[in-house]
């Protein structure tokens, strides 16, 4: 058995793994285990027991997720719905293209195997436009599920039947939150629902729905066909299972990897990404994404496991890092997250709304060598607004003061010489500043 | 009411029936139908947002609110090609900034504008999931990766893209 099972069937070359390899390398064994021999309470058991935890970016554990779906007659006449979030559009976020390009047999037969767990009879890919390959290759492997029978009606003859589309996106960041992505399947403007109703409940069309990340599911495939065990051994610390790693920045290897949950991040930044790029030093790293809160020299050590990450006063969001040097400014990296953030707003809450382009402008302030010392303690004021849990409808406005506050804490005299200096002192990677 | 949506060609309409047919209501194919009719014309102008309208029994208003909603659906014509350049934080620091500039310089546009010749339109876009290869941009359906401010031979001397 592999210790890197997400990765098994990536091939140097960057080709795709199609059907006939994907199989012969043992695949869709898990589908026939679950439709034969599992039942969709032994397959949740099975999912629960590996203490699997959502790679989307909030960690919340699968197992629990999926056990508030109402089975059998209680979810009522209609249909359930599975959906895999490949909207990947996280800033700093690389991972799932991996696997949507060069593996989407792992990713449909772990698809495959959530809806049967609860049932559900209509599976969505719901994947980010620019996507283009990752699309076409998608389509294809689809095409030769339904050929081979894993789809469709009265799946290899076991009397459950699944249908699954392929939804692409029209564009934007907000269309990754689950609710809001239900709303962009139903084919409305993306704003997040109110919860409860949870879409486990009240989802697609008003139907129970399950809304995963892409690398969760592709977890379920090797869980279900190795046994949460054997999952549970993978890991070197807390969490079970291995995660696509990954780092980019002026590092000298960017790139991702799959490691044990638990890896220490000085490994992943030093042995994996080669450290930092000659004549650039680490100033810091945002772990997971550029919704996490910043990380410093300090943090080197610590082992990439949720709550390990979450104690240091971050999160370990989508486990892809991006790494600041000490040639780029982080009060310029801030900004440059903060306009994502503002743009990206869906515009339905006013703190999110107005309150992100006012740190902005804030930012803009500090560059251009206007800024006093008033303006970072006000800052600070409008971030932890902004920032407060339910201050706002959704994670999006949160998520994007985690840079803003860690960076007030982290580089403090970065703010300082701003204001002192009459602006911005860098001389960026390229000459930016 | 019939002529509103004729402006839609056979191949739309029945490429639009068929996102239709998966789904509980009409209107609940918008998106989808805005994109296929994009596919078709480059853009979506405000006679195919009526017809598309119409034949999926929503106002028009409501649709052009979805329509303007995506970054990927366009309300105004776009060039033969649309660069989507990635202005996130991976390629930032890896000077996408520079890469803009030169850019700008060379096709003679900024953001949101179409060269004079009618063969790009450039835009920004947000992280494009690729930033271990950073700078990157798309022409196009192509991704192309470590751009450099000093070689843009990505874009052809006469402008095409090769
Ligand atoms: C603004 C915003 C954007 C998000 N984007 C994504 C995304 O692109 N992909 C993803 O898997 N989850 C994204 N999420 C998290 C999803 O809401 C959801 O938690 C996740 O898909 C659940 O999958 P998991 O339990 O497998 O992690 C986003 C959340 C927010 C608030
Ligand atoms: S926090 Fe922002 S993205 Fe989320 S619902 Fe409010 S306005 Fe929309």
């Amino acid at each position: 058995m592999t210790e890197r099972p997400l990765t098994q069937n990536i091939r140097a070359d960057g080709a795709s793994t199609f059907l006939a390899d994907y199989e012969a390398n043992g695949g869709y064994s898990g589908l026939r285990k679950a439709v034969s021999s599992m039942t969709p309470e032994s397959c949740l058991d099975e999912v629960k027991n590996s203490r699997l935890r959502g790679r989307g970016g909030a960690g919340f554990p699968t197992g629990m997720k999926w056990s508030f779906v109402p089975m059998g007659e209680k979810a009522g006449p209609g249909h359930k719905y599975l959906i895999a979030n490949a909207d990947e559009m996280e800033p700093g976020t690389f991972k799932d293209r991996l696997i949507l390009e060069q593996d989407p047999h792992q990713l449909l037969e772990g698809m495959m195997l959530a809806a049967f767990t609860i049932q559900a009879d209509i599976a969505y890919v719901f994947l980010r436009g620019e996507y283009v390959l990752a699309a076409e290759r998608l389509m294809q492997a689809i095409a030769e599920c339904y050929e081979a029978g894993y789809l469709g009606d009265n799946i290899l003859g076991s009397g459950y039947s699944l249908h699954l589309h392929l939804h692409r996106s029209a564009g934007r960041y907000i269309c990754g939150e689950e609710t809001a992505l239900i709303n962009a399947l139903e084919g409305k403007r993306a704003n997040p629902r109110p919860k409860p109703p949870f879409p486990q409940v009240a989802g697609l069309w008003g139907r129970p729905s399950i809304v995963n990340n892409v690398e969760t599911l592709c977890n379920i495939t090797h869980i279900i066909t190795h046994g949460a065990d054997w999952f549970q051994t993978l890991g070197r610390g807390e969490d079970s299972g291995t995660k696509l790693f990954g780092a980019s920045g002026n590092v000298k290897n960017p790139g991702v990897w799959e490691l044990p949950m638990g890896t220490p991040v000085r490994e992943i930044l030093e042995d994996h990404a080669g450290g930092m790029r000659d004549g650039y030093q680490l100033r810091g790293f945002l772990p997971g994404g550029g919704s996490t809160d910043f990380l410093v020299e300090q943090h080197l050590d610590l082992a990439m496991d949720y709550d390990v990450i979450g104690k240091a006063g971050s999160r370990m969001g989508t486990g892809t890092m991006i790494v600041l040097d000490d040639r780029n400014c982080p009060l310029g990296m801030v900004r440059n997250l903060s306009r994502f953030f503002a743009h990206e707003s869906c515009g339905f809450c006013t703190p999110c709304r107005d309150g992100i382009p006012w740190v902005v402008q804030l930012l803009d302030r500090f560059e251009q060598g206007q800024a006093t010392e008033d303006d970072i303690a006000l800052l600070e004021e409008k971030a932890a607004f902004i920032g407060g849990i339910g201050n706002t409808h959704c994670a999006l406005a949160p998520g994007a003061m985690e840079p803003v506050n860690s960076a007030l804490k982290y580089f403090r005299e970065d703010f300082e010489r701003h204001i002192t200096a009459g602006g911005c002192t860098y001389n960026g990677a390229a000459g930016r500043h | 009411m019939s002529d509103v949506i004729a402006t839609l060609s056979p191949e739309e309409i029945s490429e639009i029936e068929h996102e239709i047919a998966l789904i509980p209501r009409r209107d609940g194919a918008a998106i989808d139908a805005l994109l296929i009719v994009q596919k078709h014309r480059g853009w979506v102008s405000d006679e195919s947002l009526r017809a598309i309208a119409r034949l999926l029994e929503m106002s028009a208003e409501e649709l052009d609110g979805i329509a303007t909603f995506y970054n990927l659906i366009f309300r105004k014509p776009v060039g033969e090609q649309v660069i989507l350049l990635c202005d996130s934080v991976s390629c930032w620091l890896r000077g996408c900034e520079q890469v803009k500039a030169r850019l700008s310089e060379r096709l003679g546009i900024g953001y949101g504008e179409t060269t004079a010749d009618g063969r790009y339109t450039l835009l920004p876009v947000p992280c494009l999931g690729a930033c271990d290869r950073a700078p990157v941009m798309m022409v196009g359906d192509e991704l192309h990766t470590h751009l450099d401010e000093t070689d843009l031979s990505v874009l052809s001397p006469e402008g095409a893209a090769s």
